[in-house]
């Protein structure tokens, strides 16, 4: 195996074994685990305290005691994220962040201080109106909240420097992920829609700095090699997460390449950047007043869909694929009108209704054959 | 105002004045704006601006069976039957602007507050995108602590003043704050009588007829600035007490037998077969969680106070206030059963309600049900199975009554 195999292997066994990876992770830098719910917790606060954030996008467990909580109508990551924190798949973390930024994940935090707990919570809301001076106050009192919570479980106080310092990190990851999306259609064989895919899941289970060296280096490694003839389509894929396996395979072998993405799980974490000025509470809240085209985040000027088009047309993509999690309101609503502006805009779409646990692929699959088909 | 009308007939006049006034502004080229059910009307009030509610709207398609076509037009355009269907009646309306069942203006601009939901945010999104309009939101935290937090408070009152630029940019007038004071006092003072007059519903037998609150409730929304909304509760309390003095209950040809409470929005297109069923059985429905909701009370001139107001409602506060109220309901209003409408536009409703049913089931022991409903699309209700859990809660009723002492 070569060094590149090497490391895309590890980091895909770490991606596909969330619990087994955290817990290596927590070993391996001394660290307690605090659980991160999507979306945008403010996981630079949590390393500066010593902890490790980690990542809780769902996963593939039957969803049995869950129902005692939730209808069937409630999307799939959340029902998944509180079966398993029912079985006690997160009591080895210290305490779990739920911000609640759509209906569902304000029923969510309601239920786990019932349902869950074992694991202590601490809920947090941030503003939409979060581009006024008002907004960016409040949410910078929230931060000052939670980083009080974060400091009893770390047992430490987070000094001005522990969050600079945290700050410098993650914008070095942040620079780092989009370097490496960005070279994705140059190596689209070895970073197929699958393989880019866990590569960027695995940060959500390791510590940030490892993570970003590994990923430095998988990058120099790379561009040692000749470029890959990309031979098949390319897309910007949206959405909230792109998954089942059966999903990514069939992209796969229709030789789909997401050239670029908007999914909240993967570039909405790392697209935006911090200010350079201000104390590093006000650079993290203007962080989120600067983040645009996202359906959790009030905008009245709706920027998703240009942000998509914009997307296409940097990435001279061939459409857009959109992974519509089932039951999820806030995607649910941002589709109408981003899908007026692509048809406009003459830009292919290709419409996935997806849940994180999906008894059949099978209509899927040929939904993106004929997609395939008809781009081409 | 003519003593010899009801009440009631005040209401339908002002529910059907309140519609053509608003028509009648927008054709003389008033400025109109569209809210959601609990906002700050106060700000709008103030600067004397015609405000229709899309919720109350399409409550009214739904109740007249209009809402199909406008569902079915939102559909066609991308928009998920998932979504709630006060949204996809109101988009599919804002597209054909036209119901037979009655027609609101278009909107010069609209005015959010999400202390009910955030879908609403969504929603009210879209339509200012899709008509190119000025959209003023009023962003209320939601409260995972029992209390309003103090940073939030300061965050909404800061809010007032942002909207207040945003309105006086949007009319080009001044905002007139000695009207504000007014406009608060009338406000308060509604809200004060609206629940008085729901709170009578505590006497046996009650005074109400069944779904009578789900009619005055457009009032509440609707008006709650207007001094005609406030002359009309405190017409309502009187008529009730007049009643209960009388010691008359909610039928003529009918006691009342058991005493319940309905949890979430009424089904408005079944609202004859869900109230016939109750009625048939001697079960009359006399409170909600809704009397509170729109108990929008606070000291005049504080705006501190209007802001804990506006994000203290039932929707914006957590399971443990939510479970408590209605204990609490359970007790002042002597309830025999509750019936919970697992509404499938409603997440923010419905993801709570398992647990609120146990928590309040397990303090009161109350017998309760939860039935699977919409508000506004008739497609996701099925009446066999409301009867059948009707009956159900009967059976449980009549058996606590049974172990009770005195039957009561
Ligand atoms: S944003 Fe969507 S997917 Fe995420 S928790 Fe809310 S409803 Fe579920
Ligand atoms: S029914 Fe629920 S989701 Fe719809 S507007 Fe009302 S509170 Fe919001």
């Amino acid at each position: 195996m070569n060094r590149i195999q090497e490391i895309i292997a590890e980091l895909v066994e770490t991606a596909n074994h969330p619990a087994k990876a955290v817990k290596a992770s927590m070993k391996e830098t001394g660290k307690k685990a605090v659980g991160c719910f999507p979306y945008y917790t403010p996981d630079e606060i949590i390393y500066a305290a010593g902890l490790l954030p980690v990542g809780l996008w769902g996963g593939q467990t039957d969803i049995k005691l869950a129902d005692k909580y939730l209808q069937s109508f409630c999307c799939s990551i959340m029902r998944i994220n509180v079966e398993q924190g029912l079985k006690g798949m997160y009591d080895f973390l210290s305490a779990v962040i739920i911000p609640a930024y759509c209906d569902t994940l304000k029923c969510i935090c309601d239920n786990w201080h019932v349902a869950v707990p074992q694991t202590y919570l601490i809920p947090m809301v941030y503003p939409q109106h979060r581009k006024i001076a008002a907004g960016v106050a409040y949410l910078i009192d929230e931060y000052k909240r939670v980083q009080k919570e974060l400091e009893t479980i770390a047992g430490k106080k987070i000094t001005e420097k522990d969050l600079e310092d945290s700050i410098v990190l993650y914008e070095d990851y942040r620079k780092t992920m989009r370097q490496f999306t960005a070279i994705v259609s140059k190596y689209s064989k070895t970073l197929n829609a699958k393989t880019r895919h866990l590569i960027i899941k695995a940060a959500y289970f390791m510590d940030k700095r490892l993570y970003t060296i590994k990923i430095k280096e998988l990058m120099e490694e790379l561009k040692k090699l000749p470029e890959e003839k990309l031979d098949g389509i390319k897309v910007v894929v949206t959405g909230i997460l792109a998954e089942t396996d059966a999903l990514l395979d069939a992209f796969v072998q229709n030789k789909i390449v997401f050239v670029a993405d908007d999914l909240a799980h993967e570039s909405r974490q790392f697209r935006t950047s911090v200010r350079s000025e201000g104390t590093a509470l006000e650079r993290l809240a203007y962080r989120i007043a600067d983040h645009d085209g996202c359906s959790l985040l009030y905008d009245e000027e709706k920027k998703h869909g240009q942000l998509l088009i914009d997307l296409v047309r940097e990435n001279h993509a061939d459409g857009v694929v959109v992974c519509m999690m089932k039951f999820c309101n806030p995607e649910e609503f941002d589709y109408p009108i981003y899908k007026k502006e692509l048809e406009a805009a003459g830009i292919p779409m290709l419409y996935l209704e997806i849940e994180q646990k999906m008894d059949s692929a099978e209509q899927i699959r040929t939904r993106i054959q004929s997609f395939a088909e008809m781009v081409k | 105002m003519d003593k010899n009308i009801s009440s009631k007939q005040v209401l339908n006049d002002m529910i059907s004045r309140h519609y053509k006034e608003a028509l009648e502004a927008k054709k003389s080229g008033e400025l109109v704006a569209w809210a959601t059910s609990i906002v700050p009307q106060e700000l709008l009030e103030t600067m004397d601006i015609k405000v229709v509610y899309p919720e109350n709207h399409a409550a009214v398609l739904g109740a007249r069976k209009d809402a199909p076509a406008f569902l079915q037009n939102a559909e066609n355009n991308g928009y998920s039957n998932d979504l709630c269907s006060y949204a996809r009646v109101n988009i599919g309306y804002a597209n054909l602007k036209e119901s037979a069942a009655g027609n609101i203006p278009m909107p010069d601009f609209i005015f959010c507050c999400n202390n009910i939901c955030n879908t609403v945010i969504k929603w009210y999104e879209n339509l200012a995108r899709e008509m190119r309009i000025p959209m003023i939101l009023i962003d209320t935290p939601f409260n995972h602590t029992f209390d309003v937090p103090e940073h939030s408070v300061k965050y909404i009152r800061e809010q007032f003043h942002h909207a207040i630029g945003q309105l006086e940019q949007i009319t080009g007038k001044k905002f007139d704050h000695d009207r504000f004071q007014e406009v608060m006092n009338i406000s308060t003072q509604t809200a004060r009588w609206w629940k008085k007059a729901t709170a009578l519903a505590a006497a046996q037998p009650s005074p109400f007829n069944g779904f009578d609150l789900f009619n005055y409730m457009a009032v509440i929304v609707c008006m709650r600035g207007k001094q005609e909304g406030l002359d009309l509760f405190k017409l309502w309390a009187e008529e009730l007490q007049g009643k209960i003095d009388r010691g008359e209950g909610p039928w003529k040809d009918q006691p009342e037998k058991y005493r319940v409470m309905w949890d979430g929005i009424a089904c408005w297109p079944h609202l004859a077969d869900t109230s016939k069923i109750l009625r048939k059985n001697g079960i009359n429905l006399i409170t909600s969680t809704y009397p509170d909701s729109w108990t929008i009370v606070y000291d005049s001139d504080d705006l501190d106070a209007m802001a804990r107001a506006y994000s203290s409602n039932y929707a914006n506060r957590n399971l443990a206030y939510g479970a408590g109220n209605i204990v609490q309901i359970v007790k002042d209003f002597s309830l025999d059963g509750i019936i919970y409408h697992s509404n499938r536009s409603c997440k923010l409703m419905d993801f709570r309600q398992y647990e609120v049913q146990r928590q309040v089931q397990e303090q009161t022991g109350v017998a309760s049900v939860i039935f699977d409903g919409d508000q506004t699309d008739p497609r996701a209700f099925s009446l066999a199975q409301y009867e059948t859990r009707i009956q159900a809660l009967m059976e449980m009723m009549e058996q606590r009554k049974n172990e009770r002492p005195g039957g009561q």
